[in-house]
């Protein structure tokens, strides 16, 4: 039996150059900069950092990856996990503070909504690096790249499987809408595989993927 | 014995946890424990009875997760009558000797409220209603509403509860490490509006251990003045050799639940982890103690869906701004619907340091009804600051009251007997504190001693219909000194003695008393000043007025309400200064002739506050059509050019927006004073699909497309089709623009373009949303596909061009 852990973590650092690349902004210019170091100042003290997983067997077999509790068909994601013997399966979410300034400003200003969302997206990334990478310190592993529900073929409607597996609601305050969509907005759920064989870092994730055309697409 | 009886003398021993012990006998992960009650009867009647056994007053059916969006309704029956079967075979079986109660449990619905979820809120009524009208058919003695992480969910828990049944109701919330519910209420917020709409008990569970809850309890017990009620959980869960284990013993439990009854819970219990064994040693612990006497604590407070403010420490400044009289701006925008405007508003008060904020719409023209509860709902989405439902309509104000999360200032009850039987029963049942205007049928008394003995029947009436003294607050009714030499010192004098005699908190709409008389502000700032040393606790005031907030801070230092002066310093240099900034509005020639105008570089540029100042200044010269054809539009161009071209940026071009829409508030509201309208061009209707909750996109789109004068009707995010349609039919919209984020709302975005084809042929349709390509456009059959915001603004062009 495993049991759902949750943890809360300090901020990761800002990073302003992915801010940036989420504003859709080219050049940085001075304006645009120190309107972010604002909008950080404002979203600071509304953003949270939790995260909660738990840790289950995986037997892949063609497309099927077999969780033990529950089991999936999807090519992309059994390659993904190929040759891996467990997953952390987790969430993580900043809150739903990042949605009200997001929409606070929607209807004040635009450009700060912007701004808001980027900032909203940079810290959700970053708190998903950082806990994958203390997962992979903690275990002395590394994992595979880590892959959510949408990606590849692998349906959205995993979701519901996810956040009635993990709990989310209680957890870490993250609803799924009927939509499929979760709330708050800045929220991640995903597998994270470990196995004998040693794998892509997270920090690739872009690389790997088909979408080439990506406004968001990190070419660095 | 009956339950509120016993709870008036006793301590109340709750039950432990359900979840934990279920999974010991074997429910598997993602298995729903409420269908256990029809599978494992047997097992779910042991597990009540080992609470009953171990010393428990209540157990708790289990129904956590019984609602009507897990389970269908025939099935939902099926479960809550067996729960609470369960719970009757087990208090039966039981022999332990202490009094024995069921609770019907109601945990969350498992999703989130609008606006940040998609659960409505009168659809959460419904669905609590459902599962509680179940609960009190077969047999439950009282509810439990219990780890509730949004006060506006516990509302419509606790309304649901409250509107049909009599029966007690406890409300617990699951607190995190940070003091606050998820979506960030205070204990003190949260008590406010759960003892407002008439709980029987608050209290906090789940989470976390006893330990790290101690900060809670402690303010829970600080606030409420109903009984407080204290689960917490095992601490921690952890893993040990494949078994879920919880980090706090069950003598430690015991002894901080101990603890807990000392400093004044009355209901006690345990959440996940907790199992009989610790039920047994909390009741073994608390043997012997005696339950701490409740007391009211007589606090007047309204609260939002964050904090609570209380009347009666420093004086309270209410933000009068959003309140159509005298102002044509405001009136203007409420006929358009225009609710960003009352927005800003809203924001820019909150800017200037009020804590509250009134909120009146109250237009002839209107529907006062739906507008407030519109302007209500949408505050609470930029402001987190309570609010003062102002009306005069009580339907207006039921609906306000309704939909508004947190417990209001409601404005206002007066002594005419018909506006009492009115207001007090609303008070009563969604809670809040209502300012009573010293008035009745025979009009406002010269003299304070006529108001103060309205006040005295005012208080009267209102202990008929149970509303407290602590939630009236007395407006001895400011009145024109103009008029009456002796108006001020009435009002006064009735303040003073309703504060002292009668020991309530007072308003005053100050600014009333200097109608008729030059240099207004000087006026109302002194009256303030007497009003406050007179025992005033709140005012309605303009927080624009330097003068007011001069003598407000001022006020606070010399009262000892500021310490260090630190507020009234900080204030100082910002009041003395009314002149903006303007380093950024002076440009050199060379950029000037770089930039045509200072006005139209201010736009490229992103500075607002100038933009709006150019504006005003060339008003005074120029004709306001003129202005914007010639330097706002041009700026635009160069602007939307340039993103185009790929020289400027997506947030360079938003500043851009946003400036040239100062630059336009400004031409509205000398429009507004002449009676002119802008000509607007074609009407654009525009929406986020349904099921989707993303507008960043769609409000770019609108920012410019109203910078290019297109009558945009803004719909908002997660919107049906029918609505979608209706509208563009009802205004014959010759364009339709729809958003959508996700792969998943694609559907709900096709199936609107089809009944636009259907019912509105004549609509060109675009679509964006960053799911869309324009292959997929095409597949959805819409019109065209735009890549960003300002391809949307061409689209609506060539539309326009072609109708000609």
């Amino acid at each position: 039996m495993s049991v759902t852990i949750v943890k809360t973590y300090l901020p990761p650092p800002f990073c302003e150059r992915e801010i940036f690349r989420y504003a859709g902004g080219g050049a940085e210019d001075e304006g645009t900069r120190s309107a972010v170091l604002s909008c950080i100042e404002e979203a600071k003290g509304a953003l949270i950092y939790k995260v909660c997983y738990r840790e289950l067997p995986v037997f892949v077999e063609g497309n099927e990856c077999d969780f033990g509790v529950f089991s999936l068909s999807s090519n992309s994601l059994a390659k993904n996990l190929s040759g891996c013997q467990t997953v952390i399966l987790f969430a993580a979410t900043v809150g739903v503070g990042i949605d009200r300034m997001i929409g606070k400003y929607g209807r004040l200003s635009p450009s700060r909504a912007l701004l808001m969302q980027a900032i909203g997206a940079e810290r959700i990334e970053s708190l998903c690096g950082l806990f994958c990478r203390e997962i992979q310190k903690e275990k002395g592993l590394l994992a595979r790249p880590r892959f959510s529900p949408g990606y590849g073929d692998l349906p959205l409607e995993t979701q519901r499987t996810v956040f009635e597996l993990l709990d989310c609601p209680k957890k870490i305050g993250a609803y799924l809408n009927e939509s499929l969509l979760i709330s708050p907005t800045k929220t991640v759920t995903a597998f994270l595989g470990f196995g004998a064989t040693v794998s892509a870092s997270n920090e690739e994730k872009c690389r790997d993927c088909g979408q080439q055309s990506c406004i968001y697409r990190d070419t660095k | 014995m009956n339950f509120l009886d016993f709870l008036q003398q006793n301590i109340v021993l709750l039950d432990g946890g359900m979840g934990t012990l279920l999974q010991e006998r074997g429910l598997a992960a993602g298995e729903k424990p409420e269908r256990w009650n029809i599978t494992h009867a047997e097992e779910i009647v042991n597990v009540h009875k080992a609470y009953f056994d171990a010393g428990s007053n209540v157990v708790c059916t289990n129904t956590f997760g019984a609602n009507t969006l897990k389970f269908s309704e025939e099935e939902l029956e099926e479960i809550v009558k067996a729960a609470l079967q369960n719970a009757c075979v087990a208090k039966e079986k039981s022999l332990s000797k202490q009094e024995k109660f069921i609770a019907l449990d109601v945990g969350p619905s498992g999703r989130l409220l609008r606006p940040y979820g998609d659960l409505d809120f009168e659809d959460a009524v419904t669905l609590f209603k459902k599962t509680i009208d179940l609960g009190v058919k077969y047999g439950a003695e009282l509810i439990l509403i219990e780890t509730m992480s949004d006060c506006y969910e516990a509302k419509a828990a606790l309304l649901a509860a409250k509107e049909s049944y009599n029966l007690p109701v406890l409300v617990s919330g699951a607190y995190g490490a940070d003091g606050k519910l998820t979506t960030g209420a205070t204990p003190a917020a949260t008590v406010a509006l759960l003892e407002g709409m008439g709980a029987t008990a608050v209290g906090a569970n789940c989470s976390l251990g006893p330990k790290q809850l101690g900060g809670v309890l402690d303010e829970l017990l600080v606030n409420a003045s109903l009984p407080v009620l204290f689960k917490p959980n095992a601490g921690l869960p952890k893993l040990v050799n494949g078994r879920t284990e919880f980090d706090v013993t069950v003598e430690e439990f015991a002894r901080e639940i101990a603890l807990s009854v000392e400093k004044g819970a009355r209901l006690i219990g345990g959440c996940c982890g907790t199992t009989p064994a610790y039920i047994q040693a909390v009741a073994r612990a608390i043997k012997g103690l005696a339950p701490k006497p409740l007391t009211d604590k007589g606090r007047t407070v309204v609260s939002s869906y964050t904090h609570a403010v209380e009347l009666g420490n420093a004086p309270v400044l209410i933000g009068e701004r959003i309140n159509p009289t005298g102002k044509k701006r405001l009136k203007q925008a409420l006929r358009e619907g225009d609710i960003d405007y009352l927005l800003g508003e809203g924001v820019g008060q909150q800017e200037k340091g009020v804590q509250l904020l009134d909120v009146n719409v109250g237009l002839p023209e209107i529907d006062e009804k739906e507008t407030l509860q519109r302007a209500v709902e949408e505050l609470q989405t930029v402001v987190d600051l309570p609010l003062s439902v102002d009306t005069s309509s009580v339907s207006a104000m039921e609906a306000a009251l309704r939909r508004y999360n947190g417990k209001a200032l409601i404005n206002s009850v007066n002594g005419k007997r018909e506006c009492m039987e009115a207001v007090f029963p609303l008070v009563k049942k969604y809670g809040g504190v209502v300012i009573a205007l010293t008035l009745d049928e025979d009009g406002i008394p010269e003299n304070a001693g006529g108001r103060v003995a309205i006040a005295e029947k005012i208080l009267k009436v209102a202990e008929q219909y149970g509303v407290a003294k602590k939630d009236i607050v007395f407006d001895t009714l400011a009145m024109p000194v103009s008029a009456d030499k002796n108006a001020a010192n009435s009002t006064l004098t009735a303040l003073k003695r309703i504060s002292l005699e009668l020991g309530c908190h007072t308003s005053l709409g100050v600014s009333n008393v200097s109608f008729g008389l030059p240099e207004r502000d000087t006026v109302n700032a002194t009256f303030f000043a007497l009003a406050l040393e007179n025992g005033l606790s709140a005012a309605i005031v303009n927080p624009y007025s330097a003068e007011m907030m001069k003598t407000y801070y001022a006020y606070n230092a010399l009262k000892g309400w500021d310490k260090n002066c630190a507020a009234y310093v900080e204030k100082a240099a910002e009041l003395s200064s009314q002149t903006p900034p303007s380093s950024q509005s002076v440009p050199t020639k060379e950029t000037e002739e770089e930039y045509r105008s200072k006005l139209q570089r201010a736009i490229i540029k992103g500075f607002k506050d100038s933009a709006g100042a150019l504006t005003k200044e060339l008003l005074k010269t120029a004709d306001p059509l003129e202005i914007v054809h010639q330097e706002i539009i041009p700026a635009l161009n160069t602007v939307g050019e340039g993103f185009e071209q790929k020289k400027i940026y997506l947030p360079q071009l938003l500043t851009s927006a946003e400036a040239a829409g100062c630059a336009f508030e400004q031409i509205k509201s000398c429009l507004a004073k002449s009676g002119v309208r802008r000509d607007r061009r074609s009407t654009f209707v525009l929406a986020t699909v349904h099921g989707d909750i993303h507008d960043i996109g769609k409000n770019i789109v609108k920012l410019l497309l109203e910078n290019y004068g297109f009558d945009v009707v803004d719909l908002g995010k997660d919107v049906p089709p029918e609505k979608i349609v209706g509208e563009t039919v009802k205004r014959r919209a010759p364009m339709v623009g729809l958003s959508a984020l996700m792969t998943t709302t694609l559907p709900a975005m096709e199936e609107t373009v089809r009944q636009l084809r259907e019912k509105a042929p004549w609509c060109k349709i675009v679509v964006g949303g960053a799911v869309l390509t324009e292959e997929y456009a095409e597949k959805l059959g819409a019109d065209q596909y735009a890549k960003d915001a300002m391809e949307t603004v061409r689209f609506a062009e060539s539309v326009e061009a072609s109708e000609g």
